[in-house]
């Protein structure tokens, strides 16, 4: 069956929406509608795969507006009349057509201090339990989509503020050593804090929401990373989070210009503004200063001790 | 016009970004020597990734009688002793300590209760053997080296201010052509994926390690990166391959729905208790225990399943016989009518074990199933069929060094591009192993040859012209065919002619097609520009498929008989006479494929000590044995 489909194409001088028909078969995901325009309709239509199973975070798009792995979106999601509109990532600079300059996150991982063995033990002698590394783990499931990082506001919003925020991608990154058993360093958190601009992170979960590996990023990563600083360190947004969206309540209370289920916008991508309204009015610097910040009382409790 | 060409140089390049290829860089950076990695994908995203099972290496954590011997034996069995017994061997004695070594570089495998790397069961593996995260090894071990290079990066860093002062990743770039000075190599030379730029690196020392070649046939479990560019930039450098009829085909790729066919499901779905039945409902595999695996496989079910629990006292299930014989036993079963309606066959694990189990230890697959096909594996069987996803032929190397045989200097090989390790068929879970263990010592060896050398090979304007000509030409030919069309003609013909089963007729017929083709092929076209075009990128891939699939099929006419990753009808058995054979291939100066019979080395007689002499007969020639 013959469908219709709008994708961007053009590169950085430019571009535009054009328009396929395809057929499309039983079963098929967005990618294969990719393939088939590539080999009948359009040769030089780029556009970046390798796995096809959800496995390589090559295939990062967005489909209707929503980031979104193209192997992992099911055609049958979409309504049979429905126009299905495909665009590059939007935080990241378009090479051409749909392969956009990803190379901002790999920067970011290259500033993140590494893995630090512990001393004194050889290769062999590592011993550690399960469940400790279990949560570090979840983080490791890390497919490198960047589809979080496509999403955060702080960057998509704001090219200006790629050089001091890293991410989430980066943060779950901290998180995972602050959570390693054996990597001998401890200031991850402290590291994340003044080199990542965790400060900036206002704890919107979007990130979370387009995970394709269901990473539990702000409340597994981000929370636990902001809460243990913030004795020591000055962050706005740990109050704001603790205030405003204590974690129970996140669900009910979603910043404005994001979706109920927590995607942004469609309507963002069509916008003339570069990435649509910022949650939090278009008129923010970030890092937020006008919050009054209060310390926690000393020996209140801290959810992850 | 002159072509502007960006020229690096280097004393290590290696072409590949895979398991091999960051192992290769790592040690070749570790001795000092300055790098470069260059890969068709991101960093990070070469198929390694892919990989979900695990990584086999004898560390005796989950049994304390398994060591480097027991492993060897495994796979020499699982390749039917055509294996290069020296590379066995190394690869058995060596993986535990590669292993190790990751985790030193950060790298979290599941656990056993005493807090050691966890291991589990897979085809063809006497002992649990692998190691493993979940089923995501591939993804941890590609990673871990991604992270091991970073932090190398850093270092370098803190100590010259310029993080690729000597390791350097060139993502997104492919490599078209080897140079060579003389019988040395002297550079490689591609183009930047992204701008459609050209590129020269210049380097005493070059490792391949790009993977293999699935990319030919029409189900498959390989991206587009494999279409086996490592394989034919050796032949054209003068090197060799052997093995090239060995392909193997998984027993258990996805049939349903069509767009997702050929995508894999992990071994450890059987490894961990799913079992394979017909359309009649009948637990198969029973009746295809070869004779040379009788004794280590059980003949009942109840046996079978006491297995799980109770290893050291029952035989383990025949659906955890080697992936040849697995894949042969689905073939036939579809083939006499008792398949699925998408011509596969069920793998069940929703009634052998409860929900919450298959969804903590086979996570990845549930949520494979879930999102592809739309099937609940705790509530359903899956549909699975065989599908091409390993090579084991590859480039002849030294196995000590692994230094490319042939004509050439200056050229390594590791990792699937390699042959000579897995024999005839590999067992799962021993190329994650192979990469860390040849990959190493292929950088060693790179780093070893380039201080060696006084003086630099040097690189002929003319070849560099030559090949900056040959990687625009399609864009020149805006007429030319598509090369789309091009390369699912290539695909028919392999998936028909030279597929699971093969005959002699098909295959000359196959030959003559390959040859239509490649005159096809010599007149690809590509529309569009420079900038990041796939269809120019497939068209050059196409020349590098068609030469590599022409070596498989010359091969697999030569070889009457059949052994592993390598099936004929008309030859139906394993014959000890061909066991002693290589089949080798080469380019001849006329570009055209050359075959040739080789000996296979013999193996030292302690080694040949490990085997029972029952055992033995069943592979080796009377005189062999006497
Ligand atoms: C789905 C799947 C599951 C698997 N599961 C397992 C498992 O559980 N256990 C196991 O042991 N094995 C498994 N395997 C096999 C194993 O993953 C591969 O054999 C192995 O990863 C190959 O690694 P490599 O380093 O040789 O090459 P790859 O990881 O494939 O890397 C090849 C690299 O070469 C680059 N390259 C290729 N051509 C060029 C060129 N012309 N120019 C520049 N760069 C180039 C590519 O971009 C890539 O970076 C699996 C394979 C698949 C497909
Ligand atoms: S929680 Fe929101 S602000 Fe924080 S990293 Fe995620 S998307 Fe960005
Ligand atoms: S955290 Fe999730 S969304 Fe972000 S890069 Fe990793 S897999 Fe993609
Ligand atoms: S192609 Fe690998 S995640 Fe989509």
């Amino acid at each position: 069956m013959s469908r219709h489909f709008r994708v961007w194409r053009g590169d950085s001088s430019g571009g535009e929406i054009r328009d396929y028909d395809v057929d499309v078969n039983d079963g098929e995901v967005v990618l294969d509608i990719i393939h088939r325009i590539q080999a009948t309709q359009a040769p030089d239509l780029a556009c970046r795969w390798n796995c096809k199973a959800g496995k390589c975070g090559s295939c990062s798009m967005e489909i209707n507006g929503k980031p979104r792995l193209g192997c992992m979106t099911r055609m049958s999601t979409f309504e049979e009349s429905e126009t299905v509109t495909i665009t590059p990532l939007r935080a990241f600079p378009v090479i051409r057509d749909l392969v956009t300059d990803v190379s901002f996150n790999y920067t970011k991982a290259r500033e993140t201090p590494a893995f630090s063995p512990p001393e004194g033990l050889a290769p062999g002698e590592y011993r550690m339990q399960q469940i400790d590394v279990e949560r570090s783990q979840e983080f490791r499931k890390c497919i490198e989509c960047f589809l979080c990082q496509n999403t955060c506001h702080v960057v998509r919003d704001h090219e200006e503020n790629k050089e001091a925020f890293s991410g989430p991608r980066s943060f779950i990154r901290a998180a995972e050593l602050d959570m390693h058993p054996l990597d001998a360093r401890s200031d991850r958190k402290e590291y994340a804090q003044a080199n990542q601009g965790l400060g900036y992170c206002n704890i919107t979960k979007c990130c979370s929401e387009v995970c394709p590996e269901h990473i539990k990023i702000t409340d597994n990563a981000i929370i636990p990373l902001k809460e243990r600083v913030v004795d020591r360190r000055y962050d706005p947004l740990v109050w704001l989070g603790r205030k405003i969206f204590r974690r129970d309540q996140l669900a009910e209370a979603p910043p404005a210009g994001v979706a109920p289920d927590a995607h942004l916008d469609v309507g963002e991508m069509l916008s003339t503004q570069s990435g649509g309204p910022s949650p939090f009015g278009d008129d923010q610097t970030f890092p937020l200063t006008d919050i009054t910040y209060q310390h926690p009382a000393p020996g209140s409790p801290s959810r992850e001790g | 016009m002159k072509e502007r060409i960006e020229r690096h140089l280097y004393d290590v390049v290696v072409i590949g970004a895979g398991g091999a290829g960051l192992r290769a860089a790592i040690e070749a950076r570790l001795a000092g020597k300055r790098t470069a990695i260059i890969s068709k994908s991101l960093f990070g995203k070469a198929h390694t990734v892919m990989a979900e099972g695990g990584a086999a290496a004898a560390m005796g954590n989950a049994n304390s009688r398994d060591n480097w011997m027991v492993h060897f034996r495994d796979t020499m069995r699982g390749g039917k002793f055509l294996n290069n017994y020296r590379m066995a061997e190394l690869h058995a004695k060596e993986a535990p300590e590669r292993i190790w070594e990751l985790e030193t570089y950060g790298a979290l495998f599941d656990r056993t209760p005493d807090g050691k790397i966890s291991q589990r069961n897979f085809g063809g593996h006497e002992y649990p053997r692998l190691a493993h995260v979940g089923d995501r090894t591939g993804l941890e071990l590609i990673r871990t080296l991604q992270q091991k290079i970073v932090s190398l990066q850093q270092e370098d860093f803190a100590e010259t201010g310029n993080y690729e002062s000597r390791i350097r990743v060139f993502s997104e770039t492919t490599i078209t052509e080897l140079l060579l000075d003389g019988d040395r190599v002297a550079a490689a030379f591609g183009y930047y994926r992204e701008s459609g730029e050209l590129i020269l690196l210049e380097a005493p020392a070059i490792v391949l390690a790009t993977g293999g070649v699935g990319r030919s046939y029409k189900v498959t479990s390989n991206s587009w990166e494999y279409t086996g560019d490592g394989h034919a930039l050796a032949l054209r450098a003068g090197a060799t391959l052997i093995n090239m009829e060995f392909l193997q085909f998984h027993p258990t790729g996805m049939v349903w729905p069509p767009s997702v066919k050929g995508i894999l499901v992990t071994e450890s779905v059987r490894g961990d208790g799913g079992v394979l039945r017909n359309s009649d409902q009948k637990r198969f595999m029973f009746d295809y225990v070869p004779d040379v695996f009788r004794k280590q496989y059980a003949d009942t079910e109840e046996e079978a399943d006491r297995w799980y629990t109770d290893p050291d006292n029952n035989r383990r299930p025949p659906e955890l016989l080697p992936r040849d014989e697995v894949a042969r036993a689905i073939n036939s079963e579809v083939k006499a009518g008792r398949g699925t309606k998408s011509g596969g066959v069920f793998l069940d694990v929703s009634t052998r074990m409860p929900a919450e189990t298959i969804t903590r230890r086979l996570p990845s697959m549930y949520h494979q199933f879930k999102e592809l096909a739309d099937v609940d594996i705790t509530k359903e069987p899956m549909e699975v069929g065989p599908t091409c996803h390993y090579v084991m032929g590859g480039v002849e190397v030294d196995p000590d060094t692994a230094a490319a045989a042939g004509v050439v200097r200056g050229l390594f090989a590791a990792g699937e591009v390699s042959g000579g390790m897995h024999g005839s068929n590999r067992l799962g879970g021993n190329s994650l192993s192979d990469l860390l263990v040849f990959g190493k010592r292929a950088g060693e060896h790179a780093s070893a040859y380039a201080e060696s050398l006084d003086k630099r090979p040097k690189v002929r304007t003319a070849d560099v012209e030559a090949a900056a000509g040959a990687a625009l030409a399609p864009l020149h030919r805006e007429s030319g065919e598509n090369p789309y069309t091009l390369q699912q003609d290539l695909q028919a013909v392999m998936g028909d002619l030279v597929g699971i089963i093969r005959r002699e007729g098909e295959l000359t017929d196959a030959l003559k097609r390959l040859h239509e083709l490649k005159l096809r092929v010599a007149n690809v076209g590509a529309t569009g520009g420079r900038r990041y075009n796939p269809g120019w990128h497939l068209a050059l891939d196409l020349r590098n498929m068609l030469v590599v699939s022409e070596c498989t099929a010359k091969a697999a006419l030569e070889r009457e008989e059949s052994r592993g990753g390598h099936t004929r009808e008309d030859f139906p058995t394993m014959n000890p006479q061909w066991r002693k054979v290589n089949l080798v291939c080469s380019l001849d100066d006329m570009g055209e494929v050359h075959l040739e019979r080789k000996p296979l080395p013999a193996m030292r007689p302690e080694l040949l000590e490990l085997f029972e002499y029952g055992e033995l007969t069943k592979y080796m020639t009377d005189e062999e044995l006497s």
